[in-house]
């Protein structure tokens, strides 16, 4: 059970949850940017939540999978095709034996998460299978995938190659034989609660340690502005262009702990927003905090795109983001049970 | 008692500020909290990250709030870490421990210093008003200590730097530092895990490997380790080592 890397498109790469619990030697998180579409992908085949599967940037791969394969496309919107017909995002589909899977452009969002029933198996590195490639770590060296990877397929639970609901459209193909297409869910999940379609939600910010340092016109500036996403923004970070913001008097900080989410201010005057490749430690001015909860918001905007950002409390996003645990545990859980029927 | 901030990191992690500056005492007391949060094992902490002068402490905020219950988890975490940091303090209001650590083995650094190995040996030579022999002696015969890793897995921050030889940054950074690099910014002096761009001044190389996520320990260094450096030659034992 082997996935080929025909092409790799912009930038593909192999994500889980991420890497917890070796911050303290310098290693970060990683994993997926948008973690609750990585999450419904693999729900939507029957995986673990946190099974790795691939992130796709910007443009996507060409993929050739040399055995029948239980497959779900979720998070930012991308051209899928399977020889001439198109793959529907956000179900089930099952791709036959020999399958050329083309995914192009993005019309919406800057990141696709493509999960296969079983996971893709490759070595985990420190507890995860995500790849951190800012640090060269996890899968293949820690590195985007690059034409001629193979990828192994996982074994699920019960060691078929995934569920036989009759919840799908599709049967596996030994109950299939002579059928070549694709077979799809005749359901799937509704995109908009997790997907910003149209790419215009603010992202909820709270003040950071050094805000009040700030001067009075950037303090304002921040809740009113319409950042643009630069072009180097990449997995580490998100460096944002606006008006330049400014420190009212200079900050001396020494190294310390940073988290995904931590908006620093670098002394060029344009903020940077630390993501899922966040270093470990940092020593910049922190002036504000992203809501753990719009970090996906976040990861979905491309470079060019722009962002608004809305004050909020902590307390405020923490129950944002509980309760959207609990409607995707919820969710999860639904999907768990149709695909048993 | 000594005192400690506690400051929130955004909605999922918060900071055990102890001080400042860059000190070896106030760097024993954070790393030392460090160890005792990690003992307390509070259900829902992720990870657990000494600097310098603080500890951050991630958590997840689901399962941190599914086990600490009603109330908003950002206030139970500060309450919870509050009273751990308390406690620790007034339990070690003398100070940390010097003397066991003073007892631990000290790591030694076989580095080649100087030529296409320390390229801004000169510089720090210049800088320090002495020469490049004289560099190296003062660098090879310090006692340091590893207050901190960060920037990348297993790069260290390393306290106890001379001095005469506290050098800035380059003006303008490489963009490729070879692995191994032993090098100085301002006063701390760290040693690259692998080949990455930075503005450092280096001095000289060490064949030793600082991180390797297949080894049981993939930081060859952690926090709180001594280590010594010693200057060796470029033939024999820098290739015999580079094997």
């Amino acid at each position: 059970m082997i996935i080929r890397v025909l092409s790799p498109g912009w930038l593909t790469s192999v994500q889980d949850s991420g890497r917890i619990g070796h911050a303290a030697i310098g290693v970060g998180r990683a994993g997926a940017m948008d973690d609750v579409a990585l999450r419904l992908a693999n729900a939507l085949v029957g995986n673990a939540e946190n099974a790795a599967a691939l992130e796709i940037t910007l443009r996507g791969p060409r993929l050739r999978f040399d055995s029948d394969a239980l497959i779900a496309l979720t998070g930012a919107v991308i051209d899928a095709r399977c020889a001439a017909q198109e793959i529907p995002p956000w179900r089930p589909v099952w791709v036959p034996a020999g399958s050329e899977l083309d995914l192009g452009g993005m019309r919406r969002g800057a990141r696709s998460y493509l999960a296969v029933a079983g996971g893709i198996d490759v070595a985990s590195a420190l507890g995860s299978r995500s790849t951190d490639i800012n640090a060269a770590l996890g899968p293949f060296s820690g590195r985007g995938l690059v034409a001629g990877d193979d990828l192994e397929i996982g074994k699920t639970a019960d060691g078929t190659l995934g569920p036989s609901s009759t919840a799908l459209g599709g049967r596996p193909s030994a109950d299939r034989a002579g059928h070549d297409g694709i077979a799809a869910a005749n359901w799937s999940l509704d995109p908009q609660p997790w997907f910003d379609a149209r790419g215009d939600l603010p992202v909820a910010l709270a003040r950071g340690s050094h805000f009040e340092s700030l001067g009075a016109a950037s303090r304002r500036a921040i809740f009113a502005s319409d950042f643009r996403v630069g072009n180097e923004s990449n997995r580490v970070g998100y460096r944002l262009e606006s008006a330049k913001l400014k420190l009212d008097a200079p900050v001396e900080l020494i190294s310390e702990g940073v988290v995904p989410g931590t908006m620093q201010l670098p002394p060029n005057g344009n903020p940077i927003v630390l993501m899922a490749e966040a270093p470990t430690t940092g020593g910049y001015p922190r002036i504000g905090m992203v809501a753990t909860v719009d970090l996906p918001r976040l990861a979905q905007r491309r470079p060019g795109d722009h962002v608004r950002f809305v004050e909020t409390s902590l307390a405020e996003a923490q129950t944002r983001y509980l309760q959207r645990e609990r409607a995707l545990a919820a969710l999860i859980h639904s999907v768990t049970e149709r695909l048993k029927r | 008692m000594n005192p400690f901030a506690l400051e929130p990191l955004g909605d999922s992690a918060l900071l055990v500020r102890l001080g400042d500056g860059i000190d070896i005492a106030t760097n024993r007391s954070a790393l030392a909290l460090a160890a005792t949060l990690r003992a307390a094992a509070l259900p829902g902490i992720r990870d657990i990250v000494p600097a310098y002068a603080s500890v951050c402490v991630h958590y997840d905020i689901a399962e941190f709030a599914s086990a600490a219950g009603p109330g908003s988890p950002h206030l139970l975490a500060a309450e919870r870490v509050g009273e751990i940091a308390a406690r620790f303090l007034q339990a070690n209001s003398g100070g940390t421990d010097a003397a066991a650590e003073d007892d631990a083995p000290v790591l030694e650094i076989p580095v080649r210093y100087g030529g296409e190995f320390g390229p801004d040996l000169g510089d720090v030579a210049t800088q320090a008003g002495i020469d490049e022999q004289a560099v190296i002696e003062r660098h090879a015969n310090g006692n340091y200590r590893v207050a901190m890793l960060g920037f990348m897995p297993g790069f260290p921050y390393l306290l106890g730097l001379d001095e005469s030889l506290h050098t800035p940054r380059r003006a303008s950074p490489r963009t490729r530092v070879p692995a191994g690099s032993v090098a100085i910014g301002g006063a701390q002096t760290g040693i690259y895990p692998r080949e990455l761009p930075g503005g450092w001044q280096l001095i000289g190389r060490t064949p030793l490997v600082l991180f390797d996520p297949g080894r049981a320990r993939p930081a060859l260094l952690q926090p709180g380790q001594r280590v010594r450096f010693r200057a060796i030659e470029a033939g024999g034992e820098f290739a015999a080592l580079m094997q």
